[in-house]
């Protein structure tokens, strides 16, 4: 059996991320390493919850944060999880143009919160003097919020590398196990953010 | 060795099949964005206590995650049963971390 | 590419297959090697600690030294020796043992092993570079902030770079396990040593990034002036304590549950009986590893978590005695009614037996929060722990090697010197750690560098270092009989009369492992084929071209690269300049990752006609 024939099948299968030994392997090593990145970002929440109200001579929390652009960031990435779930959709019917078009636009989506992420920390440094350094509610805002940006910046690293890579190839058996990978990598990050607004914004403002 | 660019012909159960999961998927997504205008609502409003307001936010916050584990990124469905024993798992320690550290720093 | 057949080659293409492999074999050695060499190091480490304490007010080496070898004997025997060298073991016999050809992940596996070696090279390149870390193995935030130098910098970089190359093993066998069981080995019929490296990589999977996390936080507050552990700002010290924890103690649950594996494989092997309550004793591997996570605070007893806190966590503790105890009860059944054998890895096995009972005995002692208060920081902790990790782990470690040397290297290690390895050992360790026990009741505080005469402390701590010589007069002997060894016989498939798959290929087993993956009639498959069959594994699939990895220096040049970022962080407080080492290095690692996702690298097929061939000629 030759290496075409088994990546480049006359009929490609209805779930092609998994119809592969390696397809199978990245999805269980994805998911398993979901699973400690739970741990992961629960170290950080909690670093972040017993450091929250230690704010030194800085802003307190509910001074600081506005809701209406943690709002818009939610919905962007939430919508941009709902966007990789439709280009998953045209990988599974096998439509490659469509899957890319619909992965671009997670991209944008993504992009976009990365944008107001980086204003809203600019605003907190200039305009409060709120930085990473000036309290132990400071160093751990930064530090979980910042690992999550830090996440979903290397997603999207990793998503235009996918991208610009297999523009020409087309879909294949080779291939789709790396988009279903990066794609619940994304929900992943979502998973989190999730948290992040309410933990860290909503709380944050409950006092 | 053809490259495939162009959509082909897949199963037309399998494809109406995707469709229904789909509609799924996007009542999902409405749902999530249900959940999260009621607890910015929630918190936005100020009229409610924060014995009240925290718990129930971090409800939803569950439930919608539990949208996203289960729908968007499949654990509902067959051969996930490893992925979900992992979740848990990892959610298990996850919630133990975090309650240890919330708690117990402190005091 | 190697033939099944030896062949000669430069002694530049050995060092560059090495370099390069993807293959789990060869992995394994290097992880052995690797964990060795840092053995023998935390075994200097240790022998300079009991030189100093031998008499009191000794004058041997500084206070100051004093400090950096407890630390580095600490964390180099734990993060550089005894997790490498299980790796090691899980990565030599784990594929064999369900029949699978290589790991999930052949690549991440390689870049795992560099990891670890840079890791361990930076941390220990502190030695040379102004002082190795000296705020003990724990690197408590108060200490570890404060302390001067970069010590504690190494330290840092050290073990993330190490840290992540565990994770990735970790994530890797148990992909392997999950997808790459040969036919017919249903997750009931893997044996005991499989079973363990699944667990344990669960474990590894939830305990790292606590530790990741942690020593972010630390190297934040020292290299760039954050407040995480800084009490002026705000900051809580316990906040490192809680996280060192939630990873240590499952940490240690990693150091010993894969052994407790092995001794279920070779108690059942030299008995010649099938393992006693195999379902009790999965069963209650994952009950240790579950209760595992929910213990840790029983290391900070005395810190003032109060009463309710310290109840909760004394009562899980003394909770994980039920499935070690039961584990202990299955392989003494196994034993009684068996035809045993007695050579060196039994021995080992019969050693651990006792030896870890008290460990674990004196462990639920600790466990009692009231009395913790008296334990604590004291030399019974040292006792206590080097009872389980030495008596469990160590003796786990020598027992495996003699078990799968064959299997690992072709040749047998010689049973005469195998035999005084472990009296030597033995008589040294009981003699070094079991009368630290009295002197910690005694009063003798942990990671002191001197005490002084007329205190009873004198006699017990000059056994206690006498113990040591003999540790090393066993260790030493065990390397002789490595490079003795080394010319005899080639070992024969099977020289232990095994139940397991790993026994049913050559010693050493041909690159592929397999020419056809073998089909698995139930527990102890290769036992059943020789009770029912014709003692040899039948074919599981048809024969056909086995599809393979290709070998690749990337995963050395990134490991590189994160070493040379390592030392930019730990620098670029001294000066700016070294920020060029950071980026550059952390550059070139990414550009590793990026040639490594562009390029594609579809691995190579051997042919069938060659896989025949060899069928062919181990049927003559």
């Amino acid at each position: 059996m030759s290496y075409d024939e088994s990546l480049f099948p006359e009929k490609m299968p209805h779930n092609p991320e998994r119809a592969t030994l390696e397809g199978k392997n990245k999805f269980m090593g994805l998911w398993f390493f979901l699973g400690g990145e739970t741990v992961l970002f629960a170290s950080l929440f909690g670093t972040y919850l017993a450091l929250k109200d230690s704010v030194h001579t800085g802003p307190s929390s509910d001074e600081l944060f506005g809701l209406p652009l943690v709002f818009l960031m939610t919905v962007m990435l939430l919508t941009s999880s709902l966007t990789s779930v439709y280009a998953m959709y045209h990988m599974r019917n096998n439509d490659f143009k469509k899957m890319q078009l619909w992965l671009g636009i997670t991209g944008l989506l993504g992009i976009g919160f990365l944008v107001c992420e980086v204003y809203e920390f600019a605003h907190y440094i200039t305009d409060y003097g709120f930085t990473f350094r000036s309290s132990s509610f400071g160093s751990a805002f930064y530090t979980l919020v910042g690992f999550h940006g830090g996440h979903v910046t290397f997603g999207i690293i990793w998503l235009i590398t996918l991208m610009l890579r297999n523009a020409k190839r087309g879909l294949n058996l080779y291939n789709a196990p790396k988009f279903n990978t990066f794609s619940l990598y994304w929900h992943f990050i979502d998973v989190i953010w999730v948290f992040v607004f309410t933990v860290v914004y909503l709380m944050g403002k409950v006092g | 060795m053809t490259d495939n660019v162009e959509s082909s012909h897949v199963d037309a159960f399998e494809k109406e099949r995707s469709k229904d999961e789909m509609k799924r998927q996007v009542i999902s997504f409405a749902l999530m964005i249900v959940f999260t205008l009621a607890s910015f609502g929630l918190v936005a409003s100020g009229k409610f206590s924060s014995m009240f307001v925290i718990p129930v936010i971090l409800i939803m916050a569950l439930v919608q995650v539990a949208f996203q584990f289960y729908y968007f990124m499949h654990m509902k469905d067959k051969d996930h049963e490893m992925p979900s024993t992992l979740i848990y798992g990892g959610v298990w320690c996850a919630a133990l971390t975090f309650t240890g550290l919330a708690v117990i720093t402190w005091w | 590419m190697s033939t099944a057949t030896t062949q000669k080659r430069s002694f530049g293409a050995a060092v560059w297959d090495y370099l390069t492999t993807v293959d789990h074999k060869k992995i394994g050695h290097l992880y052995l090697a690797g964990g060795a060499m840092f053995f023998l190091l935390g075994g200097l480490e240790a022998l300079i600690i009991r030189i100093q304490l031998m008499f009191p007010n000794s004058d041997f080496i500084t206070a100051g030294l004093f400090n950096e070898m407890l630390t580095m004997h600490g964390t180099t025997m734990i993060f550089l020796a005894a997790m490498p060298i299980v790796l090691g073991l899980m990565n030599a016999a784990m594929p064999l043992q369900i029949g699978a050809r290589d790991v999930a992940f052949p690549f991440l596996n390689a870049l795992g092993f560099w990891l670890f070696l840079f890791g361990g090279l930076l941390l220990n390149l502190s030695w040379f570079l102004g002082g190795a870390p000296d705020a003990g193995w724990t690197s408590y935030a108060s200490l570890a902030l404060y302390s001067p130098g970069h010590g504690v910098d190494f330290y840092v970089a050290g073990l993330q770079i190490a840290g992540a190359g565990t994770l990735m093993g970790g994530i890797n066998f148990f992909a392997t396990i999950v997808t790459m069981r040969a036919p017919g080995m249903t997750y009931m019929r893997m044996p005991l040593f499989t079973w363990a490296t699944f667990i344990t990589s669960v474990l590894i999977l939830f305990a790292f990034p606590a530790l990741t996390i942690n020593l972010f936080l630390l190297m934040f507050d020292r290299m760039f002036d954050a407040a995480f552990f800084n009490v002026d700002l705000g900051g809580n010290t316990i906040i490192w304590q809680h996280l060192f924890w939630i990873f240590g103690h499952p940490e240690v649950y990693i150091l010993i549950l894969p052994l407790f594996g092995l001794f279920s494989d070779i108690f059942a092997t030299f008995s010649k009986k099938r393992l006693f309550g195999y379902t009790a004793m999965v069963f209650a591997t994952m009950l240790i590893a579950f209760l595992g996570f929910m213990v840790w605070a029983h290391h900070m007893f005395t810190v003032g978590l109060g009463p309710v806190a310290n109840s909760i966590f004394a009562v899980a503790t003394m909770a994980i005695a039920v499935p070690t105890g039961i584990k202990i009860f299955n392989w003494l059944a196994t034993m009684w009614g068996g035809s045993i054998t007695i050579n060196t890895a039994m021995l080992w096995s019969l050693g651990f037996i006792p030896s870890f009972t008290i460990g674990g005995m004196t462990g639920v002692m600790l466990g009692s929060s009231v009395a913790d208060y008296q334990y604590h920081d004291t030399y019974f902790v040292v006792g206590h722990f080097h009872y389980v990790i030495v008596g469990g782990t160590v003796f786990g470690i020598f027992a495996a090697l003699h078990y799968w040397w064959p299997k690992m290297f072709g040749r047998i290690l010689r049973e005469g010197l195998g035999k005084i390895t472990f009296v030597l050992f033995f008589i040294g360790f009981h003699l070094t750690f079991f009368v630290q026990h009295f002197l910690g009741l005694m009063g003798m505080p942990r990671r002191i560098n001197t005490f002084l005469p007329g205190q009873s402390l004198d006699t017990g701590n000059l056994i206690s270092t006498i113990g040591a010589f003999f540790m090393t007069a066993g260790v030493l002997v065990f390397v002789y009989n490595i490079i003795v060894s080394a010319r005899d016989e080639q070992a024969p498939a099977d020289p232990w009369d095994g139940r397991t798959l790993e026994w049913a290929i050559s010693s050493p087993p041909p690159y592929y492992n397999f020419e056809q993956l073998p089909l698995v009639r139930g527990l102890d498959p290769l036992w059943i084929e020789k009770r029912e069959g014709n003692g040899k594994m039948l074919p599981g699939e048809p024969l056909d071209d086995v599809h393979m990895p290709n070998g690749s220096i990337l995963p050395f040049l990134m490991s590189f690269g994160f070493f040379v970022a390592g030392l930019g962080f730990i620098y670029q407080t001294d000066n700016k300049l070294w920020f060029l080492a950071l980026y550059g290095g952390m550059a070139f690692a990414l550009g590793c990752m990026v040639v490594r996702s562009l390029k594609d690298d579809h691995g190579y097929y051997i042919k069938k006609e060659e896989l025949q061939k060899a069928l062919d000629r181990e049927a003559k």
